[in-house]
């Protein structure tokens, strides 16, 4: 006790009341966690529900939320505030953007070039597969939806729960017509782009008048009633079994990835036969994708249809009494985001080459929306980070099987995935509100370009 | 008309369960204009205390009085989940009050997955079936065809809403903390001037709004024998669609949409495809929100420039 007094961490007081907040924890945890860690519902043999106590394990966690409210109330909250203090006291010296910070966008895009090229030198063709597979080509279909979305939340300001409408069209329109009529995916890519984008003008259009969160339940409502028509008419969608034997990309027809075909790339090339060509050359489609998608973003914000959207974002008011017509505005905010989002159906549907319901449920609206806010909602480079951060975190924990050797082998760190990444949304929101990047560059501007606090501007009430 | 009578009973006991959620989301709308995504999953949560709660009562402490159970089943689901809902608004939304609209949301939204999937670890992802409870039931129309009946699961669940909503008007109209709540949901800024305890009084919102919840929860798990925990979901966004319909931020707004919605939902299930329901609740929720904006209880926004 001296020893801490004497450094000035903390005080009798302090502890105190750090010791009674632990017992406050511990027993609103255990009133939390008793029906259930406590006691596991379970089948016995004759399909009855029984009990199994599991009072150790309530044990332990109960303890561990102790000690941890102990050690945030005693150590850590005053750590943090000093910290304020003395960043409050200092005079405020803006350090100059380092090289990194100064060059990430360059740096981002050469990394993803090189990306897969550095996973077959490290892993081999078959190593790299997961690499390039799960973690890059995942990533970058959540950053095109992103984006995609940014356009109508970050930029037009319209608060859109039901964006995974768009992204089934996409899939949907690239999976039905393409196994039909065979059409290959750079007709199918704009086809199911005009898809979207026309539904999104259908349901755009009867929302026009809504404000805010009845804007933001109907555009989830609408996301839903898209998911149960294609789950319920089975002539058209074949249900929730879903279609499958998609036909995969070719590269501009002069070589395909189908095995069998005469033209099969080591054919053609005459190297040996790898599952992993088809992955890389996907992976640098969706890079394609994603750069397009970037720059048709960036050149918007420029026109005067990319200014009338971020005017309408902060006062629609003022917005019509400048002569706007917000109809329009509107209308092409959410026929653009539709578009990316038809675009990057399309492509997850050539990837997976087989679609289904199960894979447009409104927990995709959700996580795109969480990166879109995470990233700070209208920064690209933010959206990016969000969903590298969210996507990869994620499956980086289906990779830690050496949590089998700490938790025994019935430790299954996937079930686990989806909880985190709750909890991650919860914790990121609290520790930084505005999202990753919290500032935002004007593209008009008086004498100077100066970026702004993200504080300073409205967002998803229009 | 058989069918007709028999639906409208059938739609009366879904729009009761519907209602109990949506006042949750509504109250908690109503005063700090926030929707609360992780209700629904609350509810769910409360299913699964009850469902808890009940096999302990009936396995291991002997319990065979079904309405003794019942009663303690309702107590201790209310009790907890409003722990539950409870902690919720204090870590996940108090500290993001004031923060920019769309933080809570998220927050919510992140609470609703995480609810979820705390349930599907610590539970299992399978579904839960109890034993139907309370068994019989009463023969309105007398006939040889199609006879319309009201179960006894159907009279505890009318009478227990009405019971409790009843209470929860009482508590909303006539108690101080009634009035601190529509004093908060007025002006926080002055009701605080005026010496009322806002965080409290948000706090409680969502106590109450949970223990109705709770209510539905174990009402839901009557009704229907099974539980998953996935459940969630579905009721919540239908129950927040019955707080738009009546108008969000309005409580009779909240029990009348609910009623529409469970009409809506058992006529359609009679009349035309059973496949195509919720298609049609939300089909419903978007046409009445385009020509009625703020739904039918609800005040016009207007705003001042």
């Amino acid at each position: 006790m001296a020893a801490i007094t004497t450094t000035g961490r903390s005080d009798d007081a302090t502890l105190a009341r750090a010791f009674k907040e632990a017992l406050y924890a511990g027993v609103l945890s255990f009133g939390l966690f008793v029906l259930f860690i406590g006691l596991k519902t379970d089948q016995n043999i004759r399909n009855e529900l029984i009990l199994v106590p599991r009072w150790r394990l309530l044990g332990v966690i109960v303890v561990l939320v102790m000690i941890a409210r102990f050690v945030a109330v005693a150590w850590l909250q005053p750590w943090i505030e000093r910290r304020k203090a003395e960043k409050a006291r200092a005079p405020v010296v803006e350090a100059p953007p380092g090289f990194i910070r100064q060059n990430f966008n360059a740096l981002g895009i050469g990394f993803l070039l090189i990306f897969p090229i550095a996973m077959v030198l490290l892993f081999g063709f078959q190593g790299s597969l997961k690499w390039v597979d799960n973690f890059g080509i995942q990533i970058l279909i959540y950053v095109m939806l992103a984006w995609g979305l940014n356009i109508v939340i970050g930029l037009a300001g319209l608060l859109d729960l039901g964006y995974v409408a768009f992204y089934a069209v996409g899939a949907y329109s690239y999976a039905l017509l393409g196994t039909h009529l065979g059409w290959s995916f750079w007709v199918l890519l704009p086809a199911a782009g005009i898809m979207a984008a026309m539904w999104g003008m259908i349901l755009g259009f009867p929302v026009l008048r809504l404000r805010g969160d009845y804007l933001a339940i109907v555009t989830l409502a609408f996301g839903e009633i898209i998911r149960l028509v294609l789950i319920n008419w089975r002539e058209v969608t074949n249900g929730s079994a879903g279609i499958s034997g998609i036909p995969k990309v070719s590269f501009f027809g002069l070589f395909t990835f189908n095995v069998s075909d005469p033209n099969y790339i080591s054919k053609v090339l005459g190297i040996p036969q790898s599952g992993a060509y088809y992955k890389i050359f996907l992976y640098y489609l969706a890079v394609a994708l994603c750069l397009l998608t970037a720059f048709v973003t960036i050149r918007l914000r420029r026109l005067p249809v990319g200014r009338a959207w971020e005017a309408m974002r902060e006062d629609e008011i003022a917005c019509r009494s400048l002569g706007i017509n917000t109809t329009t505005t509107k209308l092409t905010a959410f026929a653009t985001g539709a578009m990316f989002g038809g675009f990057a159906g399309s492509f997850f549907a050539a990837r997976q080459g087989f679609v289904s319901p199960e894979s447009f449920v409104f927990l995709e609206s959700a996580i795109i929306l969480a990166i879109v806010v995470l990233g700070g909602m209208g920064s690209l480079t933010g959206i990016a980070v969000a969903s590298v951060v969210m996507i990869g975190g994620t499956e980086v924990l289906r990779e830690l099987q050496f949590l089998k050797l700490i938790f025994g082998p019935d430790f299954t760190p996937e079930l686990y995935r989806m909880l985190l990444f709750g909890l991650a949304m919860v914790i990121v929101m609290l520790w930084k509100p505005r999202g990753f990047v919290g500032s935002r560059e004007p593209t008009a501007f008086l004498k100077e370009r100066k970026a702004v606090s993200g504080s300073f501007t409205k967002e998803g009430h229009g | 008309m058989e069918v007709f009578v028999q639906q409208i009973i059938n739609g009366i006991t879904l729009g009761s369960i519907y209602g109990l959620i949506a006042i949750g989301y509504t109250m908690v709308f109503g005063i700090i204009g926030m929707v609360n995504f992780a209700h629904g999953d609350v509810f769910m949560v409360s299913a699964f205390i009850a469902l808890v709660t009940f096999l302990i009562l009936t396995l291991w402490l002997g319990v065979s009085s079904v309405f003794l159970a019942l009663l303690i089943v309702l107590v201790a689901a209310m009790a907890l989940t409003s722990l539950v809902s409870w902690t919720i608004e204090r870590v996940a939304y108090r500290p993001l009050r004031g923060s920019f609209r769309l933080a809570p949301l998220i927050s919510a939204i992140g609470m609703s997955i995480l609810l979820m999937n705390f349930v599907q670890v610590t539970q299992g992802p399978r579904n839960k079936a109890v034993p139907p409870l309370v068994r019989g039931e009463i023969t309105v129309i007398p006939s040889d065809t199609y006879a319309v009946t009201v179960s006894y699961k159907q009279m505890i669940i009318w009478a227990v809403t009405a019971v409790l909503l009843l209470v929860f008007w009482y508590l909303v109209a006539k108690t101080p903390l009634g009035r601190a709540q529509r004093a908060c949901e007025q002006d926080q800024k002055m009701a605080g001037l005026l010496g009322v305890d806002v965080d409290r009084t948000i706090s409680s919102t969502f106590v109450i709004g949970a223990a109705l919840a709770a209510v539905a929860g174990t009402l839901y798990l009557m009704y229907y024998g099974v539980v998953s925990f996935a459940d969630g979901f579905v009721p919540g966004v239908k129950a927040f669609t019955a707080a738009v319909l009546g108008g969000i931020g309005s409580i009779p707004g909240a029990v009348i949409g609910g009623l529409m919605i469970g009409f809506i939902e058992s006529m359609w299930s009679a009349y035309f495809s059973i496949d195509y329901k919720d298609v049609a609740a939300f089909s419903i929720l978007a046409i009445v929100l385009i020509f009625l904006p703020s739904g039918i209880l609800g005040r016009p926004e207007v705003e001042k420039v």
